[in-house]
């Protein structure tokens, strides 16, 4: 299976942010290029989703749901903005 | 008009009864749920279903939603995947009155608000490529319950005239005012103008709104078919910024 | 679990005593794709061991083969819950590659094409415990499945027999890789149920 879209992990990033993030713009750190986080491309590994950059592929965030916990890497994104 | 409250406040699992089920195709069933907390759901947004057996086993997926605005009504349409495990599930086991869990409104990124809320008249072209409908279901009913002026146009391809979705509640929408445009892949409907055939990018060019319009795209399909379809309308001149996709995977 | 959903089972989950805890048999391999897969031209692949000074030795792909290929039966298991049976693979021991490299070090990160990491404790990489491996179930990887070669580590959980490997890094501290950053075990026992921190 390969990826979906950005805005396929709100449901899970809703656990965990205030706001919608699928809706956030977000900066690669990778390549530098900016978009919406629902523009960005997930794939569901069944370990984790993985979200990956729609310009250079590289890893912009990862989410794992353990039984006990959520662990979220945003290690690949440079900032992120959204509307008030 | 107050605020929506932010996203966390309305998100979350809920429980919902099953009060309609009814087939809509020969792989597909009409469900709908009353989940007396629903706090309303944006055109376009999903929620995900989480199923849990006796044993703790639980399986989850997310499905779009072909209501939109209040209430305490929230309707699915769900196409059984051959090798699914929750879709079989859905589709063939579910029963009237059982009780189902779900998770949202989700999404703020794949919906469509109202001109009196964006401001914004540009016309918007709906692209559909089979159970891919079912979001725009959503935009379609929204748009014209409240008669918002924007111009609306939906194109559906679709393997063959069975496989449509909701058929005569667009037929109905064509005839106030939805432009409405079919594509059959496999077998065409009789006197039908066009032989079928997988959509093309000229095909495209004719039946959806033009590049000078400037209009926004939704595009709702299959992971092939949203970057066929994307990609052409990009060629074509659309601005990819104005363009908001939905791939749905495999099972 | 306060919710159960009538009328839901899932999916069959028979069970055999060559299942660990919390397994269920599959017939079919199902792919965990966690970015695009990588296609690898066994023309230019190569495998690399840097040990923790910093040597670096080189294989081609037929260097590398050279070295000796076994047949091996052995089941596999991914955190996932889901095991496969009795599967038949093809590959190079570690102990052959890693033969003749001096080291000191204590544990091993593998590397991918496209970037992924696991890592691994040294000791359990030998002895017979894991290969480079190029062939399943009597066919060649395929590259969904971590071809044209992959580490196999069957006795740990599946996500350390790292896809598409090109190489270890020996080292004297026990770093975490990719998944190992999101919250899963550094060890992965599947006897053991270690699939979290």
């Amino acid at each position: 299976m390969g990826h979906v879209d950005g805005n396929a992990i709100a449901g899970s990033l809703a656990e965990i942010f205030p706001f919608d993030v699928t809706a956030a713009v977000g900066r690669c750190a990778h390549c530098g290029s900016t978009g919406m986080i629902g523009d960005a491309m997930v794939y569901f590994a069944a370990t984790g989703t993985i979200v990956r950059c729609a310009n250079c592929d590289e890893v912009l965030a990862v989410l794992v749901e353990t039984p006990s916990r959520i662990w979220l890497s945003l290690s690949g994104v440079r900032g992120l903005t959204l509307p008030t | 008009m107050s605020d929506p409250p932010p996203a966390a406040a309305r998100t979350a699992w809920r429980v919902g009864t099953v009060i309609e089920a009814r087939p809509e195709t020969s792989s597909a069933r009409r469900i709908v749920l009353d989940i007396p907390d629903w706090p309303g759901n944006d055109a376009g947004q999903h929620l995900d279903v989480r199923l849990t057996a006796p044993d703790g086993y639980q399986a989850q997926r997310s499905y779009s939603i072909a209501s939109a605005g209040l209430g305490s009504r929230v309707e699915l349409a769900v196409d059984e995947l051959p090798e699914g495990e929750v879709s079989p599930f859905l589709v063939e086991d579910l029963q009237l009155g059982d009780r189902l869990e779900v998770h949202g409104p989700l999404g703020g990124y794949f919906i469509w608000m109202p001109q009196s809320v964006t401001h914004d008249a540009r016309p918007v072209q709906l692209i559909a490529g089979g159970s891919g409908i079912v979001p725009f279901l959503a935009m379609v009913r929204a748009h014209a319950a409240i008669a918002d002026p924007t111009p609306f146009r939906l194109l559906y391809a679709v393997r063959e005239q069975s496989d449509v979705f909701y058929l005569q509640e667009l037929l109905q929408l064509a005839l106030s005012g939805l432009k409405l445009d079919f594509v059959y892949s496999g077998t065409a409907p009789r006197d039908w103008p066009v032989p079928a055939g997988r959509i093309t990018k000229e095909a495209l060019a004719g039946l959806a709104i033009p590049a000078s319009e400037k209009p926004r795209v939704f595009i709702c399909g299959s992971t092939g078919f949203v970057e066929l379809v994307a990609g052409w309308l990009i060629e074509l001149g659309h601005a990819a910024a104005d363009i908001r996709t939905e791939r749905f995977g495999g099972t | 679990m306060s919710f159960i959903t009538r009328g839901f089972s899932g999916r069959s989950r028979e069970r055999d005593p060559r299942l660990p805890p919390g397994q269920t048999k599959v017939d079919d391999w199902p792919v965990l794709s966690a970015g695009p897969t990588p296609k690898v031209d066994p023309e230019v692949w190569s495998f690399t061991v840097t040990t923790e000074t910093g040597a670096q030795t080189h294989w081609s792909w037929d260097e590398l083969r050279a070295l000796g290929l076994e047949d091996i039966e052995t089941d596999i298991h991914c955190v996932t819950h889901w095991s496969k049976l009795a599967m038949t693979w093809r590959g190079v021991p570690l102990d052959k590659i890693l033969a003749g490299i001096p080291t000191h070090a204590g544990y091993a990160m593998a590397h991918s094409y496209g970037g992924y990491t696991t890592n691994v404790p040294l000791p359990e990489l030998l002895n017979g415990q894991s290969w480079v491996a190029f062939e399943a179930d009597g066919t060649p990887l395929e590259p969904e499945h971590g071809g044209p070669a992959r580490l196999l580590v069957p006795h740990l959980y599946f996500w350390k027999s790292a896809k598409w490997v090109n190489g270890l890094t020996l080292m004297d501290s026990n770093d975490p890789g990719f998944w190992e950053q999101s919250g899963y075990s550094l060890h992965g026992d599947p006897w053991k149920e270690e699939r979290y921190w």
